[in-house]
């Protein structure tokens, strides 16, 4: 790894979330100029493992590193320089314009040379996620997307080279869904190293260079999207039935009806496979 | 067919777009207004009382005091003696006082992300009342006028901890937590202020008791010259962490991502609100509820930024105060009613329709 060059680094990561065992014996780099899609179903441990790349959660066994130094024993400033993290959750205690919530994100270049900056990035990370228009809107107003994206460029704002995103498009349409995993794809260009918690695997196919399929605390399959995101894969992982179909160049994954059931319950099947 | 918009053009060869001030002619407004008007005030309330003494002599005494011979001075032969030896030690302490429960409530309100937190009504106040009646009972003189404040400081610091302590879980203090950790602890301090009640003599007792009840009768400079430094240490404190206070609003993790070491601030934030607290229940009892109107009529009229939250909070508590102890000390001719009777009487029932409001925005008990 060449000095200055952003590499994290977990190495047979076990993790414990109120002395349940979450994660177990997880190996994995990132590396900038990538975007990382993490999937897999409900529980299968992939906010922890966004929480372990944090530094929030400090592994049970193996070892967490970013730039060789372990995650928890970095300063708290000095790593909000280094990495950014979208939550799944956005709250606010109080009514903050959202543009006051961007500016939040520059909390850590506080009397440095970069807060001269300040304005700029700011502008520039509302322009990006499309929220320049809502500055002045206080943020507790906002809908669910527009928080989301509003938060978004406030983890723009903050300018690291890691940027760790939980379910970034979980209450997006389809436009700004769009917009804003470009936007990671573009960050990741710029070599930035982005890490996203994706549902969707076709949208999750579709943006990112390299998948992790998480299921039962373990790394299942690691690899790129046409690797990964086969029927076989899925199928186990899911355990429900998956077609994967190449539509001009492009993965669709399809998981398949459960026809036996009553009405009701198949449509909530389906959208459950599909959403969840 | 698998299409792929044109990528928008790129942003950086434009100027960046135009971003909204921070704070604007509001806060500026806000400011302006709230000194003039504590000016104002300063001179009309130390005029008022048993013996009357018009504003424009009030202002000729002041003058003089400080070496100039403008205004006239106090015609009355007590006049000048009765502004200096009682009205302005009495002014002075509800202009400082009044400030330290606004900023204490701010800063509370900033650390727990929650606009319930008020030093009274989370039972701080009420600690550190407590520790200062066992100096009044056990007649206690370690360090002369000071002792009563470092008692109260020390009996704020514990219960402040207290309080954080119990009602944190998962990184966030719920209302309903909060409010009933409130009542627990406020029961337990009080039922130690009881049994110092209990144990004082006749004239202890009712010094207990009146001071329970807040009030500013009998200020001394003495007592002045103790509470402004503990509040001007509070007030600088607060006015250092305002920016990381407003990043506290994201919540505990949040905070943490963008750099904030959310522990450390924190604790030096409980710190200040036992310090502030202290100074504010020394000499002046209970006062409640300013620290919770104060700072959310702020926050209504120049938003939650805590750069001019705290200070704005400071100045509006201490026009607040005067304006209070005014009307405690004149509605009723020869009486002297307790200002923290006062405060409550209008607090209380704001404290409910903010609860109703907070327990509505937030979508039930959250």
């Amino acid at each position: 790894m060449s000095h200055g060059d952003l590499c994290l680094r977990l190495t047979g990561v076990s993790a414990r979330l109120g002395g349940h065992p979450i994660l177990h014996d997880v190996t994995m780099t990132v590396v900038p100029g990538e975007l990382v899609a993490l999937v897999g179903p409900n529980g299968a441990g992939k906010t922890t493992l966004l929480s372990v790349m944090s530094g929030d959660v400090e592994p049970a066994s193996g070892r967490a590193e970013l730039d060789g130094i372990d995650l928890h024993r970095w300063k708290v400033a000095a790593l909000a320089r280094r990495r950014a993290v979208l939550p799944q959750e956005q709250r606010l205690a109080f009514g903050f314009r959202a543009v006051d919530v961007v500016r939040m994100g520059r909390a850590p270049w506080a009397r440095r040379p970069e807060e001269d900056l300040d304005d700029v990035v700011v502008a520039e990370s509302m322009q990006r996620t499309d929220v320049l228009d809502l500055a002045e809107r206080s943020f507790p107003t906002l809908s669910g997307g527009e928080k989301a994206r509003t938060s978004f460029a406030r983890v723009l704002a903050q300018q690291t080279s890691l940027v760790l995103l939980d379910e970034p498009t979980a209450a997006l349409d389809i436009r700004h869904q769009e917009q804003v995993l470009s936007e990671a794809r573009q960050l990741a260009a710029e070599g930035h190293a982005v890490v996203a918690v994706l549902h969707d695997l076709t949208v999750a196919a579709a943006h990112a260079d390299r998948v992790c399929v998480l299921a039962g605390g373990r790394l299942q399959a690691d690899g790129a999207p046409r690797d990964v995101l086969t029927p076989d894969v899925l199928g186990e992982v899911y355990g429900h039935p998956v077609d994967v179909i190449d539509h001009h160049g492009r993965l669709v994954v399809l998981p398949h009806l459960i026809d036996t059931r009553p009405r009701s319950s198949t449509e909530e099947a389906a959208c459950g496979s599909a959403r969840s | 067919m698998t299409a792929t918009l044109p990528a928008r053009a790129a942003s950086g060869s434009e100027q960046p777009p135009a971003l909204p001030r921070r704070h604007g002619a509001r806060a500026t407004a806000l400011f302006t207004v709230l000194g003039v008007t504590l000016v104002l005030l300063t001179l009309y309330a130390a005029g008022r009382g048993q013996l009357a003494i018009p504003a424009h002599e009030v202002w000729g005494s002041l003058m003089h005091r400080i070496g100039l011979d403008w205004g006239t001075m106090p015609t009355h032969p007590q006049g000048d003696n009765t502004l200096w030896q009682v009205r302005f030690p009495r002014i002075a302490l509800a202009v400082v006082v009044g400030a330290a429960l606004s900023t204490a409530g701010a800063l509370m309100q900033g650390i727990f992300g929650n606009p319930l937190a008020e030093p009274s009504v989370v039972g701080v106040s009420t600690g550190a009342a407590f520790a200062a009646a066992i100096v009044i009972v056990f007649q206690i003189q370690l360090i002369g006028t000071w002792t009563t404040a470092l008692f109260a400081f020390v009996g704020g610091l514990i219960t402040t901890l207290l309080v954080y302590a119990l009602s944190r879980a998962d990184g966030r203090t719920e209302v309903v937590t909060l409010v009933l950790t409130g009542i627990a602890v406020n029961a337990v301090c009080a039922s130690g202020l009881a049994l110092m009640i209990f144990l004082g003599d006749t004239q202890e007792r009712e010094q207990i008791v009146f001071w329970q009840l807040g009030s500013l009768n009998g200020s001394r400079w003495e007592y002045v010259g103790v509470v402004t430094p503990l509040v001007v240490v509070g007030l600088v404190g607060a006015m250092l962490m305002a920016r990381r206070l407003d990043v506290l609003a994201l919540g505990d993790r949040a905070a943490r991502h963008v750099g904030i070491d959310v522990e450390r601030l924190r604790l030096v934030a409980i710190v200040l609100v036992a310090l502030l607290t202290a100074a504010a229940v020394s000499f002046a009892g209970i006062i409640a509820f300013v620290g919770l109107v104060v700072p959310h009529l702020i926050r209504m009229l120049v938003g939650p930024g805590h750069r001019v939250l705290v200070p704005a909070s400071a100045l509006a508590g201490a026009v607040l105060l005067l304006g209070a102890d005014l009307i405690a000390r004149t509605a009723m001719t020869g009486a002297d009613l307790p200002i923290g009777m006062l405060t409550s009487l209008v607090g209380g029932p704001f404290f409910f329709w903010l609860l109703r409001r907070t327990r509505r925005t937030a979508g039930g008990w959250a």
